[in-house]
């Protein structure tokens, strides 16, 4: 266990509010985007976030650190959002994976062999922080993860925006390894492409 | 020889660690040889750490409220 997950532990063990004010923004809307993956509503989405919290507590002293605590957090979300979902009737919609064709770039782009016949122009400032820089780069890419399918919504939240390892993302959406990639794949591809188009909009 | 098509697709393989050798090697090949996949492969880098960077959404208000006041109600 990290050092510092260690005193954040012993922070909210002795009620430190604002340690736990500053862990509940961090996670808490990407709680509800993990829940949106199980449940129809974001009602309920957001209803199971708040559940979680309250098991998060109430489990804290039984934490023993086998797992990172954000990890831990997560799957007592999924936990509780796949025990609604089973009421409300509704299976883990891992088919999305069926829809095969998602291409990471428009097929068009390339020549007979598969060269690129429109190659992708450069991004002045191609640094991360250049890119967020940009006017509109924020909403774009919330634009962009609100269109997308739910599991792949899912599992690029908790792999690139919680930085948690793939091995917990898999046990957390009960996803196997490749498929995770797939997902991973087409979420960051979609990504990227909407960071091409805005740059392109806008005189690159 | 990869095409350079086939690189946008293996891509998150690669950035996994999830490429047989021989197909990692002819990625980093044609990756070595070719300016428009350097630059998709950079892009896609930087998208995956902007990522990283973007600020948690807000907690409304009246949630956070409601947590805050269930954690001074706890008691372990």
């Amino acid at each position: 266990m990290l050092d510092d997950e260690q005193a954040l532990i012993e922070k909210l063990r002795r009620r430190d509010k604002a340690a736990f004010a500053a862990l509940v923004r961090e996670l808490h809307g990407s709680l509800v985007r993990v829940a949106m993956t199980f449940v129809r509503s974001r009602a309920t989405a957001e209803e199971i976030a708040q559940d979680t919290w309250g098991n998060v507590l109430a489990s804290l002293d039984q934490f023993e650190g086998r797992s990172s605590l954000r990890t831990w957090i997560f799957r007592i979300c999924t936990n509780r959002a796949k025990t609604l979902a089973v009421r409300e009737a509704r299976s883990t919609p891992l088919s999305e994976l069926d829809q095969d064709g998602e291409a990471p770039v428009d097929p068009a782009r390339f020549d007979a062999r598969g060269m690129w016949a429109q190659p992708p122009e450069a991004w002045r400032d191609d640094t991360p922080e250049g890119v967020l820089d940009r006017a509109q780069a924020m909403e774009e890419i919330e634009r962009t993860l609100d269109g997308m399918p739910p599991m792949q919504r899912a599992v690029i939240t908790l792999r690139d925006m919680q930085g948690l390892e793939s091995v917990d993302v898999c046990n957390a959406l009960d996803i196997s390894e490749s498929n995770q990639r797939v997902l991973l794949h087409r979420a960051r591809s979609r990504v990227r492409r909407a960071l091409e188009q805005l740059y392109a909009e806008k005189d690159g | 020889m990869l095409t350079c098509q086939q690189i946008t697709t293996l891509i998150t393989d690669y950035l996994e660690g999830r490429l047989p050798v021989m197909d990692r090697a002819r990625f980093q090949l044609h990756v070595g040889m070719c300016k428009n996949c350097r630059r998709y492969l950079r892009q896609m880098k930087v998208s995956v750490a902007v990522l990283g960077m973007m600020p948690p959404e807000p907690v409304p208000d009246n949630v956070m409220e409601s947590l805050l006041a269930r954690f001074g109600e706890w008691n372990p």
